[in-house]
């Protein structure tokens, strides 16, 4: 057994390092998947696991103000994906359908947001509200501007890799099958970009769900999830953030191998069905 | 209003030209008629215009100038989804997100047809497509997606049928059967059809018409034995087939009408050809002849053919292919050409390399053409 | 499209790109000037009255005499992460791309799916696997090659490996795309061609996957140039880098013309060694 494996790993030794470097990337995870079932109440140690408990899980929200950052951190999250998908996906038809002036121009600052260190938007973004005499407003309405500003490039460059990927030519075979442009394009066009439009709104929503830099100098005294996770930082993290951690984890999983399942049970069902 | 009541007329395109904002003119005022049930095919090398004619037919280019008819209706500046065209296109463009029944029904459906279920079942029966009806076209071999991008096509039962290439995609063999199954298909639905092709023999098997093109322009039009016995240019000769062409001077003319007929003085031995043949005014021109009516025989034995032999000709390399062998003989002035001789068992096996023979070849097929012309012009370089 | 281009005319292009331009003109660009026009602002201004321009050129020296050392750190930092997420991604990059067969989506998709948890979750834990009376530390005591008061956290070994962890899928994605696009039958035709198996990754593999290599170290030292969760989380007051000085300065002193000062130095310095970068790799192995 010990020889076929050892053999396995000669013959495949790239893969086992591949392997090796997903699991590392794995252990945080699984210490937040172990931590969430930590029964934390007799100790103050917060790094250490004491005994096992269902608490955590039963009770999510105990901490105080945890649940209610998490829904602060929701609502910003989609509204930002929402607003930034919407502009985003119009910029990224003009960029790929459209030769215009300032084109170029517009790539650039595009580009910009995504090659500009956190830190550097971040503060940048609060000079300016303070500059404009914003600085005593700052909360739930400048994070979200905040937030859809550096998700709209993340939002194009997504977008225009599928548009730009797009046959043209199916286009122009619509249109040469008696379909208008409108039809064309929601006919044809639209279903074909939208598994790009998808992704790029799941990306928009994690990056603003995550983002802490940013928000944490342009969110007065709003507090998203990430927020409460570094004020608990400071004191000793509730267990339940383990698990809110663990959640989002399995909903992201669910949600992308839910997606495939249903991809290959449908192409297999067309296929089978004759 | 139903296309199909239409009175269909020929196809008209009148001085029809494109150019490009870049300068470059890919069709120069082109004049064509293609006659209504037509099967006519545009052959040319890359780049000489064809597609671009092509698709200022079907609507998805602009001309710059001239206008193009179907009938007595001026379709030259018509949107693409309002002609009585449809285009099979080059990849097959097939909606990867429709399943082929959907792709099939997309035209009937835009254009409001009554019943597009029994359109599509019909049509995905003529092309045998049925058992494929709920596929998804990555399912799909590329033969049967060639089927279906030609019945989403013709389905709409359009005026002109416009195929870009469509069999470009397939090997070799499908590529021979598509080429029976197209022409089976034209002729039972009698459309007209435009095929744009680069491949002269896809072109020759199927088409009734062909036009060569080259750099925009038409070089020659006709059926395809006319073209192929008596090319007009050195682009034609070439292009389509291949020519040995022998540089001559005209030395005298002779006979009248079916009969009048150019002597040529090819390095020394007079050839004749038919005053029909004769291409050029001048009185230097490239006589041609295709290899495979090229006769050749060890000196000193009888050609079977009229007229003077070329002498002084050695075997450099010969190629056996089976049905034929490809010879290859250097001329006392140099120059090489080509000679196809089938394998009928007459000569008992291969002339050998070195062998000197004596070349002629049957008066009537050979032919002349404008010395000005380039002698290699319409070779393919692939 | 055409529709739209049919009904506004020739501006349909500029109503589509509209909202994208103006959005980022005003919360990105225009902040950006806001951020040089308050590092050139009198500091004797608070974040609550403003500041006012007073060309004041002193805040840059004042910035860089105080805190080169968070500075350097914080290139130092990120260049040894960038150096080791580039060994890390390439290795599972390359297994994805080439050795995965039939596991390649389930794989890609194992690379993305650790971060959907939150990135300050998942960074906190580090501190649990570090700790100083955890595994690793006392594994590591015990085999000698950490002394008895030896310890993980809090050190710079700590912030550049949460460094390395945090932004290793900004180096695997772009290093899998390029990876991927390479035709298998390069490297039998390379072997056929005399090649042993380390001169055909130098040679074939390596060049063609430059795009990648190029693109994901950048995708990586760019953010963890600016990072300062993790010299927070995880390093103690000698490995702050220059994140953590903005920060402070911003938010704790208020201080906005030196810390706006700062931002600006190092999004220069950034600029500055991302353009020397691609050019190099540019214009000597790109083309």
């Amino acid at each position: 057994m010990i020889t076929r494996v050892g053999n396995w790993i000669g013959k495949h030794l790239m893969l086992t390092l591949g392997i090796l470097v997903l699991l590392y990337m794995y252990i945080p995870n699984f210490i937040v998947a172990l931590m969430s079932f930590n029964d934390s109440s007799e100790s103050r140690n917060l790094y250490q696991f004491q005994s096992f408990t269902w608490d955590n899980w039963l009770n999510p929200c105990d901490p105080q103000g945890m649940c209610e950052s998490l829904r602060v951190s929701i609502s910003i999250g989609l509204l930002a994906t929402l607003a930034a998908t919407i502009i985003g996906t119009l910029a990224a038809f003009a960029l790929v359908r459209h030769r215009f002036e300032g084109r170029s121009t517009m790539n650039l600052v595009l580009f910009l947001p995504m090659a500009t260190p956190e830190i550097v938007m971040g503060s940048s973004l609060l000079a300016l509200f303070v500059a404009a005499g914003f600085g005593g407003q700052l909360g739930f309405w400048t994070v979200l501007i905040a937030h859809i500003m550096f998700c709209i490039s993340f939002v194009v460059v997504t977008v225009r890799s599928r548009l730009a990927g797009l046959d043209s030519n199916l286009e122009k075979a619509a249109s040469d099958l008696y379909a208008n442009e409108w039809q064309t394009f929601w006919r044809i066009t639209f279903p074909l970009v939208f598994p790009g439009i998808l992704s790029a709104a799941l990306l928009a929503f994690s990056l603003s769900f995550d983002d802490f830099i940013i928000t944490n100098l342009n969110s007065g005294t709003t507090v998203t999830f990430p927020m409460f996770v570094w004020g608990a930082a400071q004191r000793g993290v509730p267990m339940q953030v383990n698990v809110i951690g663990t959640l989002m984890f399995l909903l992201a999983l669910g949600i992308v191998i839910g997606g495939e399942v249903l991809n290959r049970r449908r192409a297999k069902g067309k296929a089978s069905a004759f | 209003m139903s296309l199909a009541d239409q009175a269909r007329g020929d196809l008209k395109l009148a001085g029809l030209h494109k150019r490009y904002p870049n300068g470059f003119v890919a069709v120069e005022s082109l004049d064509l008629v293609i006659p209504q049930g037509s099967f006519f095919a545009l052959l040319g090398p890359s780049g000489c215009g064809k597609t671009t004619t092509l698709r200022m037919v079907a609507g998805l280019e602009e001309a710059t100038q001239g206008t193009i008819h179907i009938g007595e209706q001026d379709i030259t500046h018509a949107k693409p989804y309002k002609r009585p065209v449809n285009t099979v296109f080059q990849n097959y463009a097939l909606f990867p997100h429709l399943t082929i029944a959907e792709n099939v029904a997309f035209g009937p459906k835009r254009r409001g047809s009554k019943d597009p279920a029994q359109e599509v079942k019909e049509i995905l029966a003529l092309t045998e497509l049925t058992e494929q009806a709920n596929k998804k076209p990555a399912q799909l071999s590329g033969g049967q997606q060639q089927r279906v991008a030609l019945a989403r096509a013709i389905i709409n039962r359009p005026d002109v049928l416009l195929l870009d290439e469509p069999l470009g995609a397939l090997d070799l063999k499908l590529r021979r059967a598509m080429q029976v199954e197209l022409k089976r298909i034209q002729e039972e639905v009698g459309l007209t059809f435009v095929h744009v092709t680069h491949d002269q023999e896809e072109a020759m098997t199927m088409a009734d018409t062909v036009a060569v093109m080259n750099k925009g322009r038409i070089e020659q039009m006709g059926a395809p034995y006319d073209l192929y016995t008596n090319p007009q240019t050195t682009f034609v000769a070439n292009f389509l087939g291949r020519s040995n062409l022998i540089k001559g001077t005209v030395v005298g003319r002779e006979g009248t009408g079916a009969d009048a007929v150019v002597k040529v003085d090819m390095h020394g031995t007079i050839a004749t050809i038919k005053a029909s043949k004769v291409h050029t005014d001048s009185d230097h021109g490239w006589v041609g002849i295709r290899p495979e009516k090229v006769l050749i025989q060890p000196e000193g034995q009888t050609i079977d053919a009229p007229g003077a032999a070329l002498s002084g000709a050695v075997v450099v390399d010969a190629s056996y292919i089976g049905v034929s062998t490809d010879y290859t003989l250097r001329m006392p002035w140099g120059q090489e050409i080509t000679c196809f001789e089938q394998n009928t068992g007459r000569r008992g096996g291969l002339i050998p390399v070195g062998t000197k023979v004596d070349v002629s070849w049957r008066p009537e097929f050979a032919f002349l053409l404008d010395s000005s012309q380039d002698a290699e012009a319409g070779l393919e370089e692939d | 499209m055409e529709a739209l281009q049919r009904v506004f005319g020739r501006n349909t292009a500029y109503l589509l790109i509209g909202p994208a331009a103006i959005w980022l003109a005003v919360f990105f660009l225009f902040p950006m000037l806001s951020l040089l026009t308050t590092s050139l602002s009198d500091p004797s201004g608070t974040p609550i009255t403003g500041y006012t321009l007073t060309w004041r050129v002193q805040n840059y020296i004042e910035a860089l005499g105080d805190y080169w050392p968070y500075m350097m750190r914080s290139l130092l930092y990120a260049g040894i992460a960038t150096l080791m997420c580039l060994v890390l991604g390439y290795v599972l990059a390359y297994a994805i791309a080439f050795k995965a067969g039939r596991w390649k989506t389930v794989m890609l998709v194992l690379v993305i799916a650790p971060f959907f948890t939150s990135f300050l979750v998942r960074t906190l834990s580090w501190k649990l696997i570090l700790a100083d009376n955890g595994f690793i530390v006392n594994t590591l005591q015990t085999l000698h090659i950490l002394g008895e008061d030896g310890r993980l956290l809090a050190t710079p070994f700590a912030v550049i490996m949460g460094l390395t962890y945090n932004f290793l899928p900004f180096t695997i994605l772009p290093l899998y795309t390029s990876l991927e696009k390479i035709d298998p039958k390069l490297n039998e035709a390379a072997a056929d061609l005399y090649a042993s198996p380390f001169q055909r990754f130098t040679k074939v593999v390596w060049p063609l996957s430059l795009p990648g290599v190029v693109g994901g170290t950048l995708l990586t030292f760019i953010p963890a140039t600016g990072d300062y969760i993790n010299a927070s989380l995880l390093g103690s007051p000698n490995t702050q880098m220059v994140g953590n000085k903005i920060q402070q300065l911003f938010t704790t002193a208020g201080d906005y013309p030196h810390a706006s000062a700062l931002s600006v130095i190092l999004m220069v310095l950034i600029v500055g060694m991302v353009l020397f970068y691609v050019r190099r790799a540019g214009t000597e192995e790109l083309l």
